[in-house]
């Protein structure tokens, strides 16, 4: 950063200019960091220093220092394992889904609103669909489930008043991934809109203008105003998105996992929960999650990149 | 506006209006179910599964659910860990965030660095669990406040704020023989109240809703929050320990049980709620195109 201050009079630098005279000038700045850098040290970049136990045997008894080495056995482990294959599988699929049918959904919503004149409504219809996001995956996952059950929910009373057989949508692999989706829409599509509404409160009312000038429809306008004019935000936050790949939400699928959808339930971060925590595998286990982690952060780059090239600015 | 109301336009407008009336009708119904379900009688559930408004109110499932002592527990815990959790993190969170945000700071472009980084890359879960394990917080309710007590998010907002009060402020004070400290306290503090009330709201509702560190730092169930009773009351039909019921014999909760939990859970996120709109959409954009 350019210094401005001492720029301009260069010859008359007082002691307090030189790097140890602003340090102990700013001492009680750096004392008010102190508790916040610490936190930062412990919490987040202790743990990453920890992942070095991905290429050990760790014993908790033997600490990080002790433990022995055995390279990358355990991430040979993690191809051979059958199991691994179909929890990576999960994974994706069910990041796709998340892709597919959650992601335009915001966009199409702020689209939507942005079109709606009365702004009482306008007001009425954030402050409704903005709550879900604020209520945890345990209140959300809950009431779904009361809903759902086939034990006197209202779903499949409804379904059943109109002739057809119960669904049992909370104990089954078919309906495990329609139930992820709808639950994220509920929860996150609300809010999703909100960078979009910054995106359009930006644009130039005399665009609309000439455009309705020249004839064209509300329709035309949306497709040659208004979506161009947010194409960089959903290239952005399909990046973000693209990089978040394996970032399902730990605690919205444990939730809806159990015995009866397993086998679609199953995503990398549950599955380091139960080897890790549950059976004490914590090499085997800070593997998998290293090597997640990783594929986030190479995604991130590749598609950052990908936008690049078509002249979009990207993240970085 | 007067091009705008051709037939067309019109009925685009309708339509839109519908539909989205449709999405907010459908977002908000859930709850409006669940709490009605919860003044409901169980007979009444029985014969009516469609409840929008109760016909006869009771609050039977209510006195339920606090006949025994494990749901004020619950709610203690997660009130007591929301309050001192947040004036602990809004402490440090503030503290640094000012720290970072004066230009005259040695080192602020590689401390914000390390703060940036760990939004892209993070230990992850185990060594998380360990790091907590070693520093001897499982089962202590720190576990709960030290591992989330900063967000990088919460604290680059908070940041961005305090980077935008003027800088003759702060020099004023400092002549008037103000130390760094009382600058803070005593003048950017109160000129950011609104900054400091959206993110306090923000790490309010992430304490009242952990669940995660909860199952992973916390063994005794005397321990639980409110989230984690929640779930194992809706989910796993069970929760209400025995041994604290007045009669001891406890009978698997049934619909409007689960519903009244699940009120009880949800009310303060309620509370807050309007506070939190007022400004949180403003602080939400200002993290993330600044940030």
């Amino acid at each position: 950063m350019m210094d401005n201050t001492t720029a301009g009079r260069p010859l008359a630098r007082s002691s307090s200019s030189s790097l140890w005279g602003r340090l102990s000038r700013n001492k009680l700045l750096y004392l008010m960091i102190l508790p916040g850098l610490l936190y930062f040290l412990i919490f987040k970049y202790g743990p990453m220093f920890g992942l070095v136990i991905a290429f050990q045997n760790f014993k908790p008894s033997k600490g990080v220092m002790d433990s022995e080495w055995v390279g990358f056995e355990h991430f040979n482990r993690l191809f051979t394992e059958p199991d691994f294959l179909q929890i990576l599988t999960n994974t994706l699929v069910l990041f796709g889904f998340s892709l597919l049918f959650y992601f335009p959904i915001p966009i199409i919503l702020a689209l939507m609103l942005n079109e709606v004149r009365s702004t009482g409504f306008k007001r009425l219809f954030q402050s409704l669909v903005y709550l879900p996001h604020f209520m945890s995956w345990v209140i959300i996952v809950s009431i779904s489930y009361v809903m759902l059950t086939m034990d006197g929910g209202i779903i499949n009373s409804l379904i059943e008043s109109l002739g057809f057989d119960k669904v049992n949508f909370l104990l089954s692999s078919e309906w495990f991934r329609p139930t992820y989706v709808i639950q994220v829409i509920w929860r996150e599509a609300g809010w999703g809109t909100i960078i979009y509404l910054a995106a359009m409160a930006a644009i130039d009312p005399q665009l609309y203008e000439a455009a309705r000038m020249d004839g064209a429809g509300r329709l035309r306008q949306i497709w040659h105003i208004t979506l161009p004019a947010i194409r960089s935000v959903i290239i952005l936050l399909l990046i973000l998105k693209i990089g978040d790949v394996l970032e399902l939400g730990f605690e919205h699928v444990y939730l809806l996992l159990n015995s009866m959808n397993r086998d679609v339930a199953e995503i990398i971060d549950t599955y380091v929960y139960s080897v890790g925590i549950q059976q004490g595998k914590f090499s085997y286990s800070s593997a998998i999650g290293l090597f997640k982690s990783l594929i986030g952060l190479i995604l991130v780059m590749l598609a950052n990149r990908l936008a690049k090239k078509f002249g979009e600015e990207g993240v970085y | 506006m007067v091009q705008d109301r051709t037939l067309g336009s019109r009925l685009f407008g309708a339509v839109n209006f519908t539909l989205l009336a449709i999405f907010a009708l459908v977002t908000v119904l859930p709850f409006v179910h669940v709490v009605a379900g919860s003044f409901t009688t169980s007979a009444e559930m029985a014969v009516n599964k469609f409840v929008l408004i109760p016909k006869d109110w009771s609050i039977e499932a209510y006195r339920f659910v606090f006949s025994t002592s494990t749901l004020f527990r619950a709610l203690a815990v997660s009130a007591c860990v929301t309050v001192i959790g947040t004036l602990f993190s809004m402490l440090i969170s503030s503290m640094m965030a000012y720290g970072l945000a004066r230009r005259d700071l040695d080192g602020r472009r590689v401390l914000m660095f390390m703060v940036v980084f760990t939004m892209l890359f993070q230990g992850g879960l185990i060594p998380t669990f360990l790091v907590v394990k070693e520093l001897g917080l499982v089962d202590t309710y720190a576990a709960l406040v030290l591992p989330l007590a900063i967000s990088a998010f919460n604290m680059i907002i908070l940041r961005n704020f305090f980077q935008n009060i003027p800088e003759g402020l702060e020099e004023s004070a400092k002549i008037d023989g103000c130390n760094d400290i009382g600058i803070f306290f005593r003048i950017v503090l109160p000129l950011s109240m609104p900054v400091i009330a959206t993110v306090s709201l923000f790490y309010a509702v992430t304490y009242w809703n952990t669940y995660l560190s909860a199952i992973l730092y916390l063994n005794d169930s005397k321990m639980w929050p409110i989230q984690v009773l929640l779930r194992q009351i809706v989910v796993l039909a069970s929760g209400f320990d025995a041994g604290s019921s007045m009669d001891g014999e406890v009978p698997p909760p049934d619909q409007a049980v689960k519903m009244a939990v699940i009120v009880v859970a949800t009310v303060p996120i309620l509370i807050v709620y309007p506070f939190l709109q007022k400004h949180f959409a403003k602080g939400a954009l200002v993290g993330s195109i600044k940030g």
